[in-house]
């Protein structure tokens, strides 16, 4: 870390919150619901997942209450930042016929918050850009991300600890955030290290009590943080394209299908999948239509229904288009691999089928 | 001319004609759209009347019934099956499964006034249908988007997607993952909303399969959970017992328990 690095009391996150409600920021963090932790508004420091830690394994996720003060100490939810800019399902567009018979067609507009995020991980600001490239390239920039995207701030959270699922520092995206926020804060045992990456992100602490972080609470960081690194699964190696593609005819695919649900959970919880169908819900009176589009995923049907055809109507076929676009066409697409490591495909499969070991089995020829 | 429509019924509890009746403004809608000339529940009754659409509600369960689905057949262009039992048999299709002579006597008084098949079997067990639309009961939301289709001359487009896609874009937390609960979810058909999950309880599959399920590796996972055959066999016969691949997989469930 840098040495415009500040120490922050835990309490003076409360001042934190305070301060981007005056600012007019919508505050969004972390706070647990229904066994989870995620991503909602949140005026009080009290609503953070205080002590609360996050046990991860394939199929399975659970809290757990360890009575520390930590409010930052757990890895991840189901969701990181891509229902806040990539909404789930909403209206685009909306077509009327008009009375001479022609039609009409309207955008819809959307008005946009500035939304301030608290708690966001490295893993999540990497996959954030990912969609940057995905949705906000060259011409043909997506308005409704954009606009959602534009009036972020982001306040990461470096990790402390990993789940069992977590293999960020082999994706080369975590735990320790390095870009992409305007302020970041590091949780030691009694107090946060804080940095700032933006104008806007000084302006927001400028009012806080800080004091600058001294050389034992940097290495406090720093051994935590390494810490973290120290993870339980890994990817074979970075670029994973030509061992896919070559390995399209494998019988394990199919073996995989067994096991496979096609229930589209990986792809819905994957912070960079963007796949989506657009769909038609016309009033009862077939005079309006309203095309909206919505989260899809390459395991549905409809995703590879082509005028007559669906291309990919078995599992086996679906389940190694998620892997070799992922892992092997991403990087003729967007320059990188397209997972972050987040672990969350891993923990969110209901039946435990886990990316990682599927990947090495893959490379080791099994 | 209007299109004609008329809303049948057969053994069911009415639930899903309730759809049309929910309707709200569009049902005042409908009503300028369409001529619905047989709809016992709102009032018109005219069950022999040439229509364009039937919509048929309910299973198979007497001889009776297996006339009168003839003659709907016969008298209407286009033919809709609405909800579990008429799309595949329904909840008491579980009979399917009992020995009628037995029980039957021991219900009923008078059991000589009984006159049942052995059996309840959907609609498409006796006539040919158009377009089947799942649910326990159907989703008024899905009901219009068929009318509204047919209507417009298109084959209605439902999407038969699992659970978990709608589910996940509710930002529902998953209970099968976080509690270990047997969610049907990942082998049902969306539509409903993803209610069930949306209050921290299980799936129940009463919108039917989806397609592309695969019910074994969701049953291996509820075994691997605890779940005894007994309680796996009970997750798949339910309201929608009679739908082929939920029987089968019950089956197996059953021989593996014997
Ligand atoms: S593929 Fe899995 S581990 Fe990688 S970013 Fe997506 S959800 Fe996370
Ligand atoms: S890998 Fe898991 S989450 Fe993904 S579609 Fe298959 S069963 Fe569902």
């Amino acid at each position: 870390m840098t040495s415009n690095v500040n120490f922050l009391a835990k309490a003076g996150l409360q001042t934190l919150i305070d301060n981007l409600v005056s600012l007019g920021y919508e505050c969004i963090g972390p706070q647990v619901r229904d066994h989870a932790i995620v991503y909602d508004v949140i005026t009080n420091i009290a609503d953070l997942p205080v002590g609360i830690i996050d046990i991860q394994s394939p199929g399975q996720y659970r809290l757990e209450q360890t009575g520390d003060k930590n409010y930052f100490r757990w890895n991840n939810g189901p969701q990181a930042i891509k229902p806040l800019v990539f909404k789930p399902e909403e209206p685009i567009w909306s077509c009327q016929k008009s009375p001479d018979g022609n039609l009409r067609f309207e955008k819809n507009m959307i008005s946009v918050k500035k939304r301030a995020v608290i708690g966001v991980r490295a893993c999540d600001i990497a996959a954030l850009f990912l969609q940057d490239k995905h949705f906000l390239h060259d011409h043909n920039k997506d308005e409704y991300y954009r606009d959602r995207r534009q009036e972020l701030l982001l306040i990461a959270a470096n990790c402390t600890k990993s789940a069992a699922t977590c293999f960020c520092n082999s994706t080369g995206d975590g735990p320790r955030a390095h870009y992409g926020y305007d302020i970041s804060l590091t949780e030691l045992a009694d107090g946060l290290l804080v940095h700032t990456l933006s104008e806007q992100g000084e302006n927001v602490i400028k009012e806080l009590e800080l004091r600058t972080a001294s050389q034992e609470e940097l290495a406090e960081a720093d051994s935590l943080i390494n810490e973290a690194a120290e993870q339980q699964r890994s990817l074979p190696s970075h670029n994973l394209k030509d061992m896919l593609f070559s390995k399209l005819k494998d019988a394990r695919w199919q073996q995989i299908a067994e096991r496979c649900l096609s229930c589209g959970n990986c792809t819905s919880v994957c912070p960079t999948c963007f796949c989506h169908s657009e769909n038609e819900k016309p009033a009862m009176n077939g005079e309006v239509s309203q095309h909206t589009r919505q989260w899809d995923s390459c395991f549905s049907q409809e995703h590879s229904y082509i005028h007559g055809i669906t291309i990919r109507s078995e599992t086996q076929y679906r389940y190694r288009q998620w892997l070799t676009h992922k892992f092997g066409s991403w990087h003729d697409q967007y320059g990188r691999c397209g997972c972050v490591g987040c672990g969350r495909c891993i923990s969110w499969c209901p039946v435990g089928i886990d990316v990682t070991e599927e990947l090495n089995a893959f490379a080791n020829g099994a | 001319m209007k299109p004609r429509v008329a809303v049948h019924k057969f053994a069911s509890c009415d639930g899903c004609q309730l759809a049309f009746l929910n309707a709200g403004e569009d049902l005042l809608t409908i009503s300028t759209l369409v001529e619905l000339v047989h709809f016992a529940e709102a009032g018109p009754v005219d069950p022999d009347a040439r229509v364009d659409i039937a919509f048929i509600e309910g299973s198979i369960t007497t001889p009776h019934d297996i006339d009168r689905i003839q003659r709907i057949r016969k008298n209407c262009k286009y033919l809709v099956t609405i909800g579990a039992c008429a799309t595949a048999g329904g909840l008491q299709a579980l009979r399917n499964y009992a020995n009628a002579e037995q029980w039957v006597p021991e219900i009923y008084a008078q059991p000589e006034y009984i006159q049942s098949l052995d059996t309840s079997t959907p609609i498409r067990d006796h006539v040919d249908v158009d377009f089947e639309l799942w649910g326990c009961p159907i989703s008024t939301q899905q009901l219009l988007v068929v009318l509204r289709d047919m209507l417009s001359n298109i084959k209605p487009h439902i999407r038969q997607e699992k659970v978990c896609m709608e589910c996940k874009r509710n930002q529902n937390i998953c209970v099968m993952v976080t509690q270990g609960s047997p969610c049907m979810g990942p082998v049902t058909q969306a539509g409903c909303g993803a209610i069930c999950p949306g209050v921290g309880r299980d799936c129940y599959a009463c919108f039917g399969p989806s397609e592309n399920a695969n019910t074994t590796a969701l049953a291996n996972r509820f075994e691997g959970f605890g779940f005894l055959p007994q309680d796996i066999i009970r997750r798949f016969r339910f309201i929608n017992n009679n739908a082929t691949v939920y029987k089968a997989e019950a089956e197996k469930w059953s021989a593996k328990n014997d």
